[in-house]
C-alpha cells in the first residue's frame, strides 16, 4: 500500500476489492499516529493492541463475506470527549485523568464495525479555541507547529491531516468542528441540533453540543456523517426522521443554488487574505452557476455573548457532578465535605474551565438570571429568527470560519480576545442548524483557510455538496496532498 | 391563637410515586433493594449520560393534580436545581420551577369540625436523591446509596392557607388517603415516602403577613404537628417580646422536639433555576389529558364531606372510611341498601368489624360478610328481633365462615327475642311472686330493685326476652 494521503473514501475503495485489508489500513493509520503524535501532541490514548484485533476480527469476517457497507473496517479516531468502554475518556482533564467510562457513547455503537484507533486531544472539557487548555498539553499545527491548530477539536484536525484514510469525530459547542477543520486545512461538519445523539459525549453545552465528522475530504465528512446520524431514543433532543443519504446527494453540481452573503461577517476585523480567498471561493461557485445574494443579519454582533453567557451557565451546571465524591479526581486531607468540594475542583479543573464555571454560576445567580441568562436566551431567538428569514429566500449562507488563519501558540492574550475567535461559528450552534467548514485557499505563509457555509435545519446535502463544489473546483485537496506535512 | 396573632402555615409535601420504574432511567423503584443495585450511567449522573422520561410519572402526577382541582398544563418544563451535596450525583437536580405539570388547585376536607378548603399553588414533578448511611462507631463514615436516586416524586406545594397544627395534620391524612385512593404512591411513612417541609409565619390580626420561617425534614405528621407548634410558640414569644422574625430555614429535630437554625436568610441556597435543556419542553396533547381520568366522586376527602355533613357522621367516623378504600366501599353499598341506618352502620364497621379485622389481619373481603349480611343484622335489633347481645354472637358466626344468613343464624343459635305479650306477662308474674323481698325494696323507692327483677326475667327465660318489653311489664304490674 503505497497510497500516500489516501482519503476514507478512497481506502473504502481499496477494502472493497480488497486490494488492502482492514488490518493494513490500520497498521498503517496506527503508525502515523504514533509518530506524528510526538511531536504534534494530538492523541491521548492510542489504542494500539485493541485497533489491531478488532482489525483482524473485521478482516476474518469480510472474507466471509460480509457486505461492506459505509465504513466498516476503516481507521477511526474520536475527541476525548465521547465515551469509550476499551479506552480511558479524560476530556483533556485532569479531573478525569484515567477515568474509563462503563458504557460507549451511541456514535460509539454505531461504528462497532469501524477500528477507533486513538482518543483526540482537545482543549479541557472542550472549552477553548486553540486546543491549548488541554491538561495533557497544546496540540500543534500541521502546518507550523509554532501554531495552534484551532479547537476545541484540534486533535481531531491535526490527526486527520497527517494520517492515511483517518477520520475523526468531534464535537462543535460553538465552532470547536469548524475552526479546528480551518486552521488545519481539512473539513468539518457541525450537524443539525438533533441530528447526531449526544448521548455519551460529555456535556459542554447541552442545547449547543453537537458530534460531528472532521475529515480529510467532503466524501469522507458524507460518509462519516451518515453512519452517526439517526434518531437515538436515549436522547430526549434527538430527532425522529428520515436521514437520506448525504454521500449520495453528492454531484457538484450547484447550477441555481442561492448563496447568501451576510455583511456582517466581513467587517475590518477580518484579515485580507482570508477575505480574499474567500470572495474568490465565492467568484468560483458563481461561475458554476450559482446566485450570490448579498443579505444581512442585523443580530449577528450579538452572537458572541449570548452565546457565551448560555453555554458557560449550561456548563456550570453540567460540570458541577465532578465534585471528588464518587470518581474522578480527589484532594483527600479535607476537613469537610464542603472543603472535599472545593478543594477538588480547584485543583482538577484548569483555568479557562473555572473562568466559565464562575461566569455560568454568576449569570444564573438570583438577581442576574434575567439581566443575562434570559436576554441572551432573548437574543439567541432574535438571531435564529433572521437566519429563518434568511433561508426564506436563500439556500445557503457563505461565511469565513474565522477573521484569521491559525493564531501562534502560546500568546499571552486576554479570554475575551480569545472568545471573539468564534464570532462566526456560534451562531450556527445558537440556531441549531448545520454548518461546514471546508478548505478554500492559504495565507501568504501557506497556513490553511476555511469557508464556511450554512443551511436550514437538516439541509446538510446542501452543504456537503456546496463543499464538494468547492473541493472539486479549487481542487486544494490535491495541491495540499503533495504538501509534506509537519515541517 | 393568643394575643390576636395568626398563623400562617404552608407545606410542601414529597410523595414518591410507586412507579415500576425510576423517572428518568428504567432501573427499578424499588426500597430495600441492597445499596447501589438498582443504579445506571443516567441515575449515577455519570457524564454523557442523558435522561429520558417515564411517562407514568407525567399520568401520576396529572391524577393528582385532577384530584386537587389543579389545572393541569398542556406545556410544561422540567429545570434544574443546581446544589452541591453528596447524595445528588449531578450537582443539580431535575426539577420543574416556572412551568410545573399542574397548578392552581385546592383541597377541600373536614378539620376540627368544618369543611376546611386550603389552596394549592402547584404540583411539580422531580427526582428523588440517594441517601446518606452514617456509619457509628470509633470511625466515622459515610456511604452513599444511590438507589433512591431518580425515584420519581411529586412535590405539592400549598398557599399558606393552613391555620394551626391540627390543620396540617388533617390537610396531610387526607393527601396521604388521596395518594393512597389513587394508588401513586406507598404512603409507607418509615420508608420516607411521604416527606414534608413546613412554613410558618406569624402576624397581628389585620396586619400583612409575617416572615416566612421554612422548616425541613420533617418525616413524619405528628412530627409536622409538633413542629408548627414548637415555630408558632417561638415566633409569638419572639413578637410577644418586642423582637422580629428573622427569615430563615430551620431544620425539625423529632427525637428533641425542637427545631435549630439550618441556615440564615444571608446564607440561603442560590439553586440558580434553569430550564433543563436535555429535556425538551413536555407538550401534553388533547387526547392524552383525556385519556387520563379519576372517580373524583369517589375520592376519600370528598366522600369524608358527605359522610358528615350529609349523613351525619362523626368527622373522624367519616374521615376513617372514606380514606379506606375496601371500609368506603362496603359502606357505600350498606347505605345503599338502607340509608336510614347509616350511623349504626358506620359504628358496627368502627367497632366490631374494625376489631375483628385487626385482630386477625384480614381485609374485609376475605370474610364472609356482606353489606346484605349487616344490614340485616342491624334491621333484626332494631325491630328488636335479637338483643345486642345475641347480634354480636351472630356478628361472630358470620366472621367465623357460617354461611347461614344473620336471621338463619338468629334462630339457629335461639338470640330471637320474645316479644309476645302474654308469655312475657306470665314471666314476669313468676318472677314477682318469686322474688317478693325486692318487690317491696321496689315499692319502698329502691330503683335497683327493678334491675334485678329485669335480670331475673331475663335469666328465667334465657336471655331471649324482650328487655325493653319486659322492663315495661313490669313497672306497670309493679304500679298496680
Ligand atoms: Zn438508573
Amino acid at each position: 500500500m503505497n497510497n500516500t494521503n489516501l482519503t476514507a473514501y478512497e481506502a473504502r475503495k481499496l477494502l472493497k476489492s480488497k486490494e488492502v485489508s482492514s488490518a493494513e489500513l490500520t497498521t498503517k493509520a496506527l503508525r502515523q499516529i504514533t509518530e506524528n503524535n510526538e511531536k504534534l501532541n494530538f492523541a491521548i490514548s492510542i489504542e494500539l493492541d485493541y485497533a489491531l484485533k478488532m482489525a483482524e476480527s473485521f478482516d476474518k469476517t469480510a472474507c466471509k463475506g460480509v457486505e461492506l457497507n459505509s465504513i466498516q473496517g476503516l481507521p477511526i479516531a474520536v475527541k476525548d470527549n465521547i465515551c469509550t468502554v476499551f479506552s480511558k475518556t479524560t476530556c483533556a482533564s485532569r479531573m478525569l485523568k484515567g477515568y474509563v467510562s462503563p458504557y460507549n457513547a451511541t456514535v460509539i455503537d454505531k461504528l462497532s464495525d469501524s477500528i477507533i484507533t486513538a482518543k483526540l486531544n482537545m482543549d479541557e472539557f472542550a472549552m477553548g479555541s486553540t486546543t491549548e487548555t488541554s491538561y495533557f498539553g497544546a496540540v500543534k499545527n500541521p502546518h507550523d507547529i509554532e501554531k495552534s491548530p484551532g479547537g476545541s477539536s484540534g486533535g481531531c484536525a491535526a490527526a486527520v491531516a497527517v494520517t492515511d484514510a483517518l477520520m475523526t469525530l468531534g464535537s462543535d459547542t460553538g465552532g470547536s468542528i469548524r475552526l479546528p477543520a480551518a486552521h488545519c486545512g481539512v473539513v468539518g461538519l457541525k450537524p443539525t441540533y438533533g441530528s447526531v445523539s449526544r448521548y455519551g459525549l460529555i456535556a459542554f453545552a447541552s442545547s449547543l453540543d453537537q458530534i460531528g465528522p472532521i475529515c480529510k475530504s467532503v466524501k469522507d465528512t458524507a460518509m462519516l456523517y451518515d453512519a452517526i446520524c439517526g434518531h437515538d431514543k436515549r436522547d430526549l433532543t434527538s430527532i425522529g426522521r428520515e436521514y437520506p443519504s448525504a454521500l449520495k446527494c453528492l454531484t457538484g453540481n450547484i447550477r441555481g443554488l442561492k448563496i447568501g452573503v451576510p455583511d456582517e461577517y466581513f467587517t475590518s476585523d477580518i484579515n485580507e487574505d482570508v477575505k480574499t480567498a474567500i470572495f474568490k471561493t465565492l467568484t468560483t461557485l458563481e461561475k458554476l452557476g450559482a446566485e450570490l445574494i448579498p443579505i444581512s443579519l442585523k443580530h449577528a454582533q450579538y452572537a458572541l455573548s449570548a452565546y457565551y453567557i448560555i453555554s458557560s451557565a449550561e456548563a456550570s451546571s453540567n460540570l458541577s457532578r465532578f465534585d471528588g465524591v464518587r470518581y474522578g479526581y480527589r484532594r483527600d486531607d479535607n476537613s469537610s465535605i464542603e472543603e472535599l468540594f472545593v478543594n477538588s475542583r480547584t485543583e482538577g479543573f484548569g483555568d479557562e474551565v473555572k473562568r466559565r464555571i464562575l461566569l455560568g454560576t454568576f449569570v444564573l445567580s438570583e438577581g442576574y438570571y434575567d439581566k443575562y441568562y434570559l436576554k441572551a436566551k432573548q437574543t439567541a431567538q432574535l438571531i435564529k429568527s433572521d437566519f429563518q428569514n434568511a433561508f426564506s429566500a436563500i439556500d445557503v449562507i457563505a461565511t469565513p470560519v474565522s477573521f484569521n488563519t491559525a493564531p501562534k501558540l502560546n500568546q499571552k492574550r486576554s479570554p475575551v480576545s480569545v472568545y471573539s475567535e468564534d464570532f462566526c461559528t456560534v451562531s450556527a450552534n445558537l440556531c441549531g442548524i448545520p454548518a461546514i467548514s471546508v478548505p478554500c485557499g492559504f495565507d501568504k505563509d501557506s497556513m490553511p483557510i476555511g469557508i464556511q457555509f450554512m443551511a436550514d435545519s437538516f439541509r446538510e446535502d446542501l452543504l456537503l455538496n456546496t463543499a464538494y463544489a468547492v473541493e472539486t473546483e479549487l481542487n486544494l485537496f490535491q495541491w495540499a496532498r503533495r504538501e509534506s506535512y509537519v515541517r | 391563637m393568643c394575643d390576636n396573632l395568626i398563623s400562617n402555615i404552608g407545606l410542601e409535601v414529597h410523595a414518591e410515586l410507586s412507579t415500576d420504574t425510576k423517572i428518568f432511567c428504567s432501573c427499578k423503584n424499588e426500597f430495600g433493594a441492597s445499596p447501589n443495585t438498582n443504579v445506571c450511567p443516567i441515575c449515577l449522573g455519570l457524564h454523557g449520560a442523558l435522561p429520558t422520561l417515564n411517562e407514568k410519572t407525567l399520568q401520576y402526577a396529572i391524577k393528582m393534580g385532577l384530584a386537587l382541582n389543579c389545572s393541569i398544563n398542556s406545556r410544561s418544563e422540567m429545570a434544574r436545581k443546581n446544589y452541591f451535596y453528596p447524595d445528588l450525583p449531578k450537582g443539580y437536580q431535575i426539577s420543574q420551577a416556572e412551568k410545573p405539570i399542574c397548578e392552581n388547585g385546592y383541597l377541600e376536607f373536614l378539620s376540627e369540625g368544618k369543611v376546611k378548603r386550603v389552596n394549592i399553588e402547584r404540583i411539580h414533578i422531580e427526582e428523588d436523591a440517594g441517601k446518606l448511611i452514617h456509619s457509628e462507631g470509633k470511625e466515622q463514615s459515610t456511604y452513599i446509596d444511590y438507589n433512591r436516586c431518580g425515584v420519581p416524586l411529586i412535590e405539592i406545594v400549598t398557599r399558606p392557607d393552613i391555620e394551626s397544627p391540627r390543620q396540617a395534620k388533617d390537610f396531610l391524612e387526607t393527601i396521604k388517603s388521596i395518594l393512597s385512593y389513587l394508588e401513586i404512591c406507598d404512603c409507607k411513612m418509615q420508608e420516607g415516602s411521604i416527606r414534608c417541609d413546613v412554613n410558618v409565619s406569624v402576624h397581628k390580626d389585620g396586619e400583612p403577613l409575617g416572615t416566612r420561617v421554612e422548616m425541613k425534614n420533617v418525616n413524619s405528621f405528628s412530627g409536622v404537628f409538633s413542629a408548627i407548634e414548637f415555630e408558632q410558640h417561638r415566633q409569638f414569644e419572639i413578637l410577644k417580646a418586642g423582637g422580629t422574625i428573622s427569615q430563615e430555614t430551620r431544620r425539625w429535630n423529632d427525637a428533641q422536639g425542637r427545631s435549630e437554625v439550618l441556615r440564615t436568610k444571608e446564607n440561603a441556597n442560590d439553586y440558580r433555576y434553569f430550564p433543563e435543556p436535555d429535556i425538551p419542553p413536555i407538550l401534553l396533547n388533547y387526547d392524552y389529558l383525556n385519556s387520563i381520568t379519576i372517580d373524583k366522586s369517589a375520592l376519600p376527602n370528598l366522600k369524608a364531606i358527605n359522610y358528615y355533613l350529609n349523613l351525619g357522621l362523626s368527622q373522624t367516623d367519616a374521615v376513617f372510611i372514606a380514606s379506606d378504600n375496601e371500609l368506603k366501599q362496603f359502606f357505600d353499598l350498606c347505605n345503599g341498601i338502607k340509608q336510614d341506618y347509616s350511623n349504626t352502620t358506620a359504628k358496627w364497621i368502627m367497632t366490631d368489624i374494625l376489631k375483628h379485622l385487626n385482630k386477625n389481619r384480614l381485609a374485609l373481603s376475605q370474610t364472609e360478610l356482606t353489606p346484605e349480611y349487616l344490614i340485616e343484622l342491624i334491621s333484626l335489633i332494631e325491630e328488636g328481633t335479637v338483643s345486642s347481645t345475641g347480634a354480636r354472637k351472630i356478628f361472630e358466626a358470620i366472621i367465623a365462615n357460617d354461611s347461614l344468613s344473620p336471621h338463619e343464624l338468629a334462630e339457629k343459635l335461639g338470640l330471637i327475642q320474645i316479644s309476645d305479650n302474654s308469655f312475657l306477662e306470665n314471666l314476669a308474674d313468676d318472677v314477682i311472686e318469686k322474688n317478693e323481698k325486692s318487690v317491696t325494696d321496689y315499692k319502698n323507692g329502691k330503683d335497683n330493685a327493678l334491675g334485678f327483677l329485669i335480670g331475673q326475667c331475663m335469666k328465667k327465660s334465657k336471655g331471649r326476652a324482650n328487655p325493653a318489653l319486659i322492663s315495661n311489664i313490669l313497672i306497670s304490674k309493679l304500679n298496680k
